[in-house]
């Protein structure tokens, strides 16, 4: 015997034996409380959302209040008298994580790329593994990595090879003086920590793309570059551009890496080799001593701007995904 | 079956928790307790962790006394001593009038413990005798209106000493610090400009150079890049083998920053004090030969009206030890002792603090 079915419900299996008329009561009991239960974890994790919203949101307000506009758009963050504006946070939080992906993103569909068209099976499973390996690496150690390696090398070489070999250093993106710590060097860390991510994902992707799509591109003459380029790649496109998402929203909040290298100054500079700050770092470097209510209060006005920050750049990048998936696969 | 087995495991490994760490919530009168149990809890300053930390260990070896104490930041000490949710605070600068009146038990007592020094460090290759500096001349560095390293003031300073024709990169902390604090006072204190424009505090506006986080940040900038100045603590200075500045103190001398020095900055600075002081005093600058201008206390900071007799008299025990006995450690883990007559009247005002009713 079984249940009506409404609406999509699945129906009681039925059961064996005299028991059955007993046993169908307390099944549907059973179901209706797993229901319940499974509701409850379901609503959870929204509120759990909001509840943190509201609390960041509540401590951040006598700030907001008291500075306005300007929080947003003034670059005095002065302690000792009482001012506070976040412009050069916001600016370096957007900055390093639109230069990680932007560094990022090639390098991890290159590598998925690879592993799910090139490489030959004995190889695929280790060097996936290895690429998923960085994302295992706590960012401390990034940080430490990008204190004692990284930021030599780019003072020592790399800066020096773009100001002066390649000549940018006329352009204002690559101007002043290379000291280290800088945009391009929080936007290196945040790039190889994104990569993992990025390319996991695209690689699913990849390996999931029918092959019949990458035969019918090669029955049509095309190269095996034009087969990835033109069938494969337009397929997945909706999933890369998912991955990058992921990767930016862990670029967007990455805080310990990242201020261990980025110089952590208050300075709004169109220069990556200049420092700069980002939110994240803000609230990490000044909040345990930060005494002072208008001091705390504006902290967490940093902490809402982020939130809403990530809101806003996380429905850009959905609505992208929903046009990318929208627009013709293939050509 | 395994339903009653699971439920059984459950209950015995609950009970397990319940009886252990029975916290420090519990109130007078704690007769027996279980041996993994805290009687005091403390928060606040993270430079002299290393130290208290050390005397929390002797002194739980001696007495069986366990103190728990966070190194969470001077300002979350202020913060968490004022909510009353710890026993005793610890913070490297005093207590503000404001967050004194916010303080949610009664009058605070300030006791300095012991003496910390903020070194100079700075990365010259081609520099080997300590270089020397004045206070002015370090502001106006900090503040950027000194850019080169071989300009003629810091030349003047240095006879025979043929310094580079870098530019100086400063370095400072990004994270508030008490270390911060103390060096930014000095820099109010020796430099009108710096009072004005950035003026003292644990976090301030810097006018120019990259942040570090922590001393180890500052250290890592400083020792990388030619040319860099920035400041750590002494012990980190001291431990990590860094080029240090000598300052010029009040009386005109340059002095070395060392264990020595900061102590005879409070010898100097304590003979001045009143008899009614509540050693809410920075040491910045302080007077006699052998002073180390950057110097300053740390302070434990503790109710004077303890609600709890029992914990009020283990917290004037501990500081009663810490200023006799703990000093002796002090100086093994480059933290500068206190003067033995400031010990002396120190040890007398701990009567002052003493049960009564809460308020």
């Amino acid at each position: 015997m079984t249940e009506a079915t409404l609406g999509g419900e699945v129906p009681a299996a039925p059961r064996s034996g005299g028991a059955a008329g007993a046993r169908m009561g307390g099944a549907a009991f059973g179901d209706r409380a797993y229901q319940l239960a499974i509701l409850g974890f379901a609503l959870f994790i929204p509120l759990l959302l909001v509840a943190i919203a509201g609390a960041v949101v509540s401590a951040g307000w006598p700030a907001l209040r008291e500075f306005g506009g300007s929080f947003l758009t003034s670059s005095r963050w002065d302690a000792v008298n009482g001012e506070f504006g976040a412009a050069p946070a916001i600016f370096g939080t957007l900055v390093s994580s639109f230069l990680a992906l932007l560094i990022a993103t090639p390098l991890a569909v290159g590598v998925a790329i690879f592993l799910s068209e090139f490489a030959p099976s004995w190889l695929r499973q280790p060097v996936a593994f290895l690429v998923d390996l960085l994302a295992a690496v706590p960012s401390v150690v990034y940080g430490l990595w990008g204190i004692f390696v990284l930021v030599p090398v780019l003072r020592e070489h790399v800066m020096p090879f773009l100001a002066d070999t390649l000549k940018l250093g006329r352009t204002p993106f690559f101007s002043g003086p290379a000291y280290g710590p800088s945009m391009l060097a929080a936007g290196l860390v945040l790039a190889i920590m994104v990569l993992p991510y990025v390319s996991a994902v695209t690689r699913e992707v990849l390996l999931a793309v029918p092959r019949s799509q990458r035969e019918a591109a090669l029955a049509l003459g095309a190269t095996r570059w034009e087969m990835i380029w033109d069938a494969v790649l337009p397929y997945a496109r909706s999933g890369i551009v998912g991955g990058i998402i992921l990767g930016l929203g862990r670029a967007l909040g990455e805080t310990m890496a990242v201020t261990m290298v980025i110089g952590n100054r208050h300075e709004l500079s169109a220069s990556l080799f200049a420092p700069g700050y980002t939110l994240a770092s803000l609230i990490a470097n000044e909040f345990s001593e930060a005494t002072g209510d208008l001091h705390l209060s504006a902290l967490m006005a940093a902490g809402t701007t982020l939130f809403v920050l990530t809101l806003i750049v996380n429905a850009i990048a959905r609505w992208l995904v929903w046009q990318v998936a929208r627009g013709p696969r293939g050509r | 079956m395994r339903l009653w087995t699971f439920a059984a495991l459950a209950c015995v490994a609950l009970a397990g928790c319940g009886g252990g760490d029975a916290g420090s919530r519990d109130t007078a009168g704690g007769a027996t307790r279980a041996s993994g149990s805290v009687d005091l809890t403390g928060a606040g300053a993270t430079f002299p962790y290393p130290l208290y930390s050390k005397w929390f260990s002797d002194y739980a070896a001696k007495t069986g006394v366990r103190i728990n104490y966070q190194s969470i930041g001077s300002g979350g000490g202020i913060r968490q001593l004022s909510e009353r949710t710890v026993d005793f605070g610890a913070s490297d600068s005093p207590m503000t009038d404001a967050e004194l009146a916010k303080a949610k038990g009664g009058p605070i007592m300030h006791v300095p413990t012991v003496l910390g020094a903020v070194a100079v460090t700075y990365n010259l290759p081609d520099v080997s005798a300590p270089l020397k500096l004045s206070g002015t001349v370090l502001a106006d560095i900090f503040r950027g209106a000194i850019t080169k390293w071989n300009d003629a003031r810091i030349a003047a300073l240095n006879a025979g000493v043929t310094l580079p024709a870098r530019d100086i990169l400063v370095v400072h902390r990004s994270d508030g610090s008490g270390t911060t604090y103390i060096f930014t006072d000095y820099l109010a204190t020796v430099s009108p400009a710096w009072a004005k424009a950035p003026g003292r505090g644990k976090e301030v506006q810097w006018p120019v150079g990259l942040g570090g986080k922590g001393n180890e940040g500052v250290a890592g900038q400083v020792k990388q890049t030619p040319g860099t100045i920035g400041y750590v603590e002494l012990a980190y200075a001291k431990q990590n083998r860094l080029a240090v500045a000598a300052m010029q103190n009040a009386a005109g001398n340059f002095v070395l920053p060392s264990v020595e020095s900061a102590t005879a900055a409070a010898a100097g600075v304590a003979e001045k004090l009143g008899k009614d002081t509540d050693y809410r005093v920075t040491i910045v600058n302080a007077p006699g030969a052998e002073a180390y201008p950057i110097s300053s206390f740390t302070w434990l900071l503790v109710y004077k009206t303890q609600a709890d007799s029992v914990k009020g008299r283990k917290i004037v025990d501990f500081i009663r030890w810490a200023l006799a006995e703990g000093s002796a450690s002090a100086a093994a883990l480059d933290y500068a002792p206190l003067p033995a007559a400031m010990v002396a009247d120190l040890t007398a005002r701990l009567s002052d603090i003493g049960p009564g009713a809460a308020p």
